[in-house]
């Protein structure tokens, strides 16, 4: 953060090397994206590996493990049907992946000097990445199971002849589209919701350090709504894994029932 | 004019994009409220195809917020 006056808000996202490492002319250094990607990782690992007891009377956490679960396996079974079974799995690691993600990019870690908090999802080439393997996926499951045939998809059933010309080309957009709006809505909203927050968190430290009456009023009124905010934030971060989930389980449901 | 305020003045109109997603988030959240209440015992069948509604609604604004912030950081 420049000092008071200057509001910088794309400094939180730039990707900073903390071990460097340079093998031939690649630069694969641990980065502090890719740090909270493995802290992403071990708080799965630990939430996981504490809820997989197996008791026969569950306790809470073994409860909270088996309701997110259940929450998945429900969504891909309503979306798939029961073909869907085997999908669970993939789409439970693309929720939690992105969830946890999500939210330990909203912790207020800044507290700790030197420390700054960092959303991997507010990326778009983690984003785009997570995308592309869920897009791959259907093309494989597609043409696994259905061969060249999966090139019906194309043609809406009941299409009148006349208007195959104009359907088709739209068809073939609309699904190109796919991998890119879905990578695009989730980074987009990390990012945008990020922006807010340090722009709004500026407005309180620069109105409050200016020492006046009307930056004081501007730094309470600022603070005030940035609470809203940040509740309203992880809401948006729990509904942007729901939404990354819910529609790769329709695409799935496109490759895998085809009509 | 010069290029600079030009920029400015564009990013500007580009984000009026975002408030008409507003507009259209608003409306499937409201016609969706709008039915559940006549019928309560069909709403939670259909959470699926709001959230659909809400993603694809949402998805342009987050374009024209892109195509803002394009504007403003990478010409």
């Amino acid at each position: 953060m420049a000092a008071a006056g200057k509001i910088d808000p794309m400094h939180q996202f730039t990707v900073e090397p903390l071990v460097p490492l340079h093998i031939g002319n690649y630069d694969i250094s641990l980065t502090n994206s890719a740090a909270w990607m493995l802290a992403t990782l071990a708080v799965i690992g630990l939430f996981m590996w504490g809820g997989m007891r197996r008791q026969v009377i569950p306790g809470r956490w073994q409860m909270a493990v088996e309701g997110l679960i259940g929450f998945v396996d429900n969504l891909v079974h309503v979306n798939i049907g029961p073909e869907g079974k085997k999908f669970t799995p993939f789409v439970f690691s693309l929720f939690t992946f992105i969830l946890v993600a999500n939210l330990l990019g909203m912790l207020p870690l800044a507290i700790v000097p030197g420390w700054h908090p960092f959303t991997p999802t507010s990326h778009f080439s983690i984003t785009g990445l997570l995308a592309i393997m869920s897009f791959s996926l259907v093309l494989i499951i597609g043409f696994w199971r259905h061969g060249l045939h999966f090139l019906s998809l194309f043609v809406p059933q009941g299409t009148p002849w006349y208007m195959l010309p104009l359907i088709i080309p739209i068809e073939i957009v609309s699904f190109l589209v796919r991998p890119f709006s879905l990578a695009l809505r989730l980074f987009v909203a990390m990012m945008a919701g990020h922006i807010l927050m340090e722009v709004f968190g500026s407005f309180i430290v620069n109105g409050l350090s200016s020492g006046s009456v009307l930056g004081f009023g501007v730094g309470i009124v600022s603070f005030i709504f940035i609470v809203g905010v940040g509740a309203l934030e992880l809401l948006i971060c729990a509904l942007q894994a729901y939404v990354f989930a819910l529609l790769t389980s329709l695409y799935l449901n496109d490759a895998v029932n085809l009509h | 004019m010069d290029v600079a305020s030009a920029k400015l003045i564009g990013a500007g109109l580009a984000a009026i994009g975002t408030g008409a997603a507003a507009i259209g988030v608003g409306f499937v959240f409201g016609q969706f409220l709008n039915s559940a209440l006549r019928n309560p015992a069909a709403a939670d069948g259909q959470q699926g195809r709001l959230f659909l509604g809400f993603a694809l609604a949402e998805l342009l604004g987050l374009m024209a917020f892109t195509v803002a912030l394009l504007i403003l950081f990478v010409f």
